[in-house]
Order: structure tokens, then sequence, then C-alpha cells
């Protein structure tokens, strides 16, 4: 069956699905339950799962995940909502030092399924703390997997993949697209949760993105087109472990790379994979990886954001110097 | 591992939780100076010696901030500012507090202390460039003795802690507030917070405002005990005060503030009082809260109570109340018209504060970002 969903409505539907499939999963977070969550991402799931499936916590990011620590140690799965990317750092303790080490620390006997849920990124004209990109923190963390989805149907799958695995899944949301549509094969099988893919073909520049950066990358691929340049797109959609393969295939064939991510641009996601690019690639290489990212900057008053965050034509700005080499 | 039963009876663990966040009885252990109908009280513990102009500008105080809020609110509504935090129903509470502080006193707000921004003379021009997405607030904290807003909930309790601290070993007479809502309270950092202060008897002042929801929670997921008993567990005085009330607010900070500078160290206030909307303009409070609960604390309104007794004493006349109105309508053009014509940052800006000395490398990233730019003159 096929429905039309945003990708607020598909996580809210995976939601759903996921805690009929398995009665150990338990959400918790600020305002998810009576109010469904400040984007109503888990709107009607206290009414139907009751209270203690769907907990409004007390306002304490560390109690949040310490508290599912616990929980996931007694066998259950929890599922934490941080509201904004800018709130999780009183958290960052619990999620770094015990949710990514538990494991390791155990030898293997105690699992983390702990799912960490976090609207991600910018473009929303927010006050400070509401537009962050904090991916690179996590991702530097061993122990944590680290997945950023851009539509509805890895909204609607990811998540209920993310909850079914055995690992803690740091689970980023592109919240500027929230409210984009797409058609979900709700029967269909799923893509691997760790996994890159190709979302445009394309032969003069590989262009990589992920999170709410991909549908940018997508619009400067159209309009590069249209000046008869040939751009693949690729989704990398978690990027921790990175899915590489997909790159290497397209780098060896383009010569080109250029990376696109909100977070700031030195030692952001970018880096890693130019520098992992380069490892693979070099002898195909026509030009060095570029990036596109934010400033090393705190994120800026809402009035300057347009001019902090990728867009087309940065991104295709990146594209003319790549192919300037 | 223990399974989860096949089905979950759903219990809620908070008793009563559903009950309306209606005030303490009065005679209960909440100071109040000043009834809701209006009539001075008095109260053992807590006295007032106030004038008659005094009490008038309390009063205009209360009245204009009130204004200021309803025409940032409208201007939000209006597409001129990104989202607005509104204070309307904690006037008497911010006020009371603010002008209970001396010039030499600092403030660590949330993000909701407008009248305590007024009280301490801060620009509202300066408070709406945050809410515009300007800046981060364009005030000077250490000239106006009142810090910048803090959005991540909590964290200005151990700066308020760190900078009495300061105060401690500076000698001075001098005393800090610290300002945190009712889910604050249940921050790792705002314990840690108290348990400094009490260790160092800082002079600080915990000032709870307690609306009684964090967004959709309400005070019971917070809190199990009245959150000024939370205080004796650290090891200092906690007190209720009638948050609406802003005669006893005042006395209540007032004397608290001075214990501090006397080295009696902190004190938690808890003002008791009620978010008549909603937690911002992008809130919707009739998803979780009863109408019945707002139209029981209208009955409660800080203003209305002083206003009567302004009248009823004889303090003030009708010609007054209509002066206070017209400033009210004045300040509030003139913040529109500022906020409105206030111009966007230069785009260099955010590059220009992150460091105190600049590094060559941002330097560098700053030149690439203006020559971009200039690559599209003619086009833009």
């Amino acid at each position: 069956m096929t429905e039309t969903l945003t990708i607020g409505k598909a996580l809210n539907l995976g939601l759903r699905r996921a805690m009929e499939d398995d009665a150990k999963v338990v959400l918790m977070g600020e305002d998810i339950g009576r109010l469904g969550g400040v984007f109503r991402i888990t709107d009607g799931l206290q009414k139907d799962f009751g209270e203690a499936r769907v907990v409004d916590t007390p306002l304490a990011e560390a109690g949040i995940l310490g508290t599912a620590v616990g929980l996931a140690m007694r066998g259950y799965r929890p599922v934490c909502e941080i509201q904004f990317d800018g709130f999780v750092f009183p958290a960052y303790n619990q999620i770094v030092t015990q949710v990514a080490k538990m494991h390791a620390r155990s030898k293997g006997r105690v699992a983390m399924p702990i799912v960490i849920r976090i609207p991600m990124g910018g473009g929303i004209g927010a006050v400070e703390h509401h537009s962050e990109s904090p991916e690179a923190y996590f991702a530097h963390t061993a122990g944590l997997k680290v997945v950023a989805v851009s539509n509805p149907v890895d909204a609607y799958w990811g998540i209920q993949q993310a909850i079914a695995h055995p690992d803690p899944v740091v689970f980023l949301e592109p919240k500027r697209r929230y409210w984009e549509k797409a058609e979900v094969d709700v029967d269909a099988t799923p893509d691997p949760l760790f996994g890159s893919r190709v979302v445009r073909g394309g032969d003069d520049v590989t262009v990589l993105a992920y999170g709410p950066m991909v549908k940018t990358a997508l619009q400067a691929a159209e309009a590069a087109a249209e000046e008869g340049r040939s751009l693949e797109v690729i989704d990398l959609r978690t990027v921790a472990p990175l899915d590489l393969d997909p790159v290497v295939e397209s780098v060896r064939r383009t010569g080109r790379c250029v990376v696109v991510h909100e977070a700031p641009t030195s030692l952001g996601l970018g880096a890693e994979i130019a520098a992992r690019v380069t490892e693979t690639c070099f002898h195909s290489l026509e030009a060095p990886v570029l990036r596109v990212g934010g400033y090393d900057t705190p994120y800026p008053p809402s009035k300057l954001e347009e001019e902090y965050l990728p867009d087309l034509d940065r991104v295709l700005d990146a594209v003319d110097r790549s192919m300037g080499f | 591992m223990t399974a989860l039963p096949e089905t979950i009876e759903v219990v809620d663990p908070v008793p009563g939780a559903a009950a309306p966040h209606l005030p303490p009885e009065r005679g209960s252990d909440t100071v109040q100076l000043l009834t809701p109908e209006g009539d001075r009280v008095e109260h053992p513990d807590y006295s007032l010696d106030i004038t008659d102009e005094e009490l008038r500008a309390l009063y205009r105080d209360l009245v204009l901030v009130r204004r200021w809020d309803a025409e940032a609110t409208a201007l939000q509504r209006q597409g001129e500012l990104g989202i607005w935090a509104s204070l309307l129903g904690q006037e008497a509470a911010q006020i009371g507090a603010g002008r209970a502080m001396a010039e030499g006193d600092m403030a660590f707000p949330t993000y909701r202390e407008h009248g305590v921004a007024w009280a301490r003379g801060v620009d509202p021009l300066h408070v709406m460039s945050l809410f515009r997405g300007v800046d981060n607030g364009g005030w000077d904290p250490v000239a106006t003795g009142f810090s910048l807003y803090t959005i991540v909930i909590g964290s200005q309790c151990l700066h308020a802690t760190g900078y009495a601290m300061g105060v401690q070993r500076d000698g001075a007479e001098q005393a800090v507030l610290a300002f945190l809502g009712d889910g604050a309270t249940s921050q790792g950092e705002v314990n840690e917070a108290m348990i400094w202060a009490a260790s160092f008897s800082a002079p600080v002042v915990f000032f709870c405002q307690n609306n009684q929801y964090a967004i959709s929670v309400p005070l019971e997921r917070q809190s199990r005990v009245p959150l000024y008993q939370r205080a004796a567990g650290f090891g200092f005085p906690g007190v209720r005060v009638d948050g609406n009330d802003v005669l006893a607010v005042l006395a209540v900070t007032r004397a608290a503030l001075q214990a501090a500078r006397e080295g009696q160290g902190p004190t938690f206030i808890e003002a008791f009082t009620y978010r008549m909307g909603a937690h911002t303009t992008s809130d919707d409070p009739t998803r979780y809260r009863l109408a019945g609960e707002l139209e029981e604390w209208k009955l409660r309104d800080p203003i209305a109570r002083l206003k009567a007794h302004l009248s009823r004493s004889g303090a003030a006349d009708a010609q007054f109340f209509d002066a206070v109105e017209a400033e009210a309508d004045e300040l509030a053009v003139g913040i529109r018209r500022g906020t409105v014509e206030m111009p966007d940052p230069a785009p260099t800006e955010m590059f220009d504060h992150v460091y105190a000395e600049q590094t060559p490398h941002l330097a560098a990233q700053r030149d690439e970002f203006v020559a971009y730019r200039a690559s599209f003159e003619g086009e833009r």
C-alpha cells in the first residue's frame, strides 16, 4: 500500500509501527505525550499506547538519556526525543560516556538499543540553539551509529530499523524538511539502514549530502543540468558508519567530489570523507575533494542564516571550482 | 530479562495531575501582601513600607511591560518577529523581583524576563532584536546588571552562582538574582548550582517563577513537593510568595537579596504564578490545559489587584490611569516603529565576534565570504 506522507507523518507512523511490533519500545522526551512533541512527531501515540510507553519526562535531558541506559539494561528499547539539536548537550555526557561505551565496557554483555531522535539543522528562522548540526560530535564517538534521513521513505523505514537495531543510533531528522511529502510504500522491503544511495546519476562531479542538504544538492544538480553539467548526487543516509562504496565507484568515474553539509566546515564530516576519498580514489581524482558547509562561526541569528547555510549557489560554486582544476 | 506484560495498565504516576493549578489557599505558607481583591494584608515576616508614589510607579511598570508584551505578540503574528515568549500573567513576579534589585546587583535571566529587563533599564528594542533574529540580545550585560538571555534551560543558575562567588571574593556588598522556571528545577545544572551556592554561601538568590507549565508538562511532573521546600534539602531557606502580588514579591526578594549581601548565603524564592499565554507564539496551550484554569487565574490578575488598591486607597485617580494608558500606547508605537525599521545585520557580522583575538583561518574564511558575495553583484 502506498501513502503520501510528509517526513513528520512518516516518522509518526514508523514509530507507531515499531511500538506495535515490539512492546518493549518506550518513547521518552519533553512534551512528547499530551502535546505530541513540539513538531508533533509523536502526535496521538500517548493516547493510543498509554503513559507508560510514551513518557512526558521532567525537563532534564541528562535524565532522559541516563534513565534510558537503565531501561535498556532492563530489556526495553528507549526512543529518546531531544527537543532541539542545541538542547542535547546536557545529555552529551550520558551519550558519550555511557550509551556509547556500555557494550564495549561489558564485553558485549549489555546492549544499548537506544534511539536518540534529534531534529537537526537550520532554516526555520529560530532563536539560538534551535538550528544546529551536531552530527560530527556523535560520529566521532566510537560506539554510536549516526543516521541522517532526507526523505519520507527513509524516515518511515529508518526509524523502525533504528529501533530494531541492537546498537545505539543517533537519528537525525531534517527539521526544515519535516513537511516535505513523498509516496511511501509501507509494504515494501526497505533498503538497509546503514547504506548510502545514488539519488541522481551523472558524469561530471559527484556531490555528497545527507539530511536536509540532499534536497539542496538535487536542486543544484537540476540547475547544473541546464548549463550542460551532469552532477551525480549521493545521499549518504548514514554518517557513522559511512558507506563509501557507491561514493568510490562514482568518484572513480567523475574524478571530482564535493561534500555538502550544514555543520561548520572545519573538522566536519566533509573532512573525514575527503580524507577517505583521497585515500581510495587518489589516482582517479582530477581535483581535490571540496567541502561546502557552514562557516566556522556559531550558528548566526536567523536574519543571517541564509548567508550561513549552503544553498544551490554555493554548491554550484564548488562544482565550478572543482571543474576548474 | 523481564518481559513486558501483554497489556500495560496505564498508571498515572502523578495522582491529581489533572487538577487545576490554582494558588494555595490564603493562610497557607504563601507570602501575600495584596489580595486578589486589592486589599492590603500584613505578614508577620515581611513588611513593606511603600509610598503612594512608589505604588504608582509599580503600577506603571506593570502596565507598560504588559503593553510591550502585547505589541510583541502582535508583531510576531504580523511576521516582524521570528518568535515571542510572552510574559503575560507574570508581570508582578518580574517587576517585583526587578525592582527589588539594587544598582550593583546582577540578574541572570531566562528568555522570558522582559519585565526584569525593563526594571534594569534595558532598551526594549534590544530585546526585540533577539526575537527578530537580528542578534542574540543587543544590551550590555555589565552596564545594565542584566545578563543576556539564556535559552538552554537552567544553565544560567550556575553562571549566577559563579558570579556571586566573584562578588564574595571582591568583598562587594552586592547580590545576584538567578531566574528560573518550574521546569528548570529538574535540570542537573540547576541542582548543581544550588549545591554550590549553599556550600560556598554565595550571595545568590534563586528566583523561580512557577508558572505551572514547562511548555505542556505540568508542575507535578517536575516535583512532588512544593518547589520552595526543595531549598531545605540544599541547606538554605525557601520561601513561597504570591507571584501575582507585586508587593509581596518586592518585599520577599528585597529581604533575600539583603540577606545575601550581608553574607547569609542563598535563598530560594518560589513565585507562584501562571503563564496566561502560550509558552511561545509557536505553542498551542489548548492542547494540554483546560480553559477553566485560565479563567480562574484571570481573577488573580496581577495588574487588576494593584489598580483596585490604588483606586480604593485614593493613591491614584482616573487621570493617573489614563496617563499610564496613554504612555503605554506611546511605548507600543515606539517599539513597533523601532522593530519594523530595525536594519538587518551586516552579513559579515557572524565572523566578527567569534573570538576576542581573530584567528587567521576565520579571517581568511571571512575574506572568501566577502569575495563570494561580491561575485553576485549586479545579480542580486
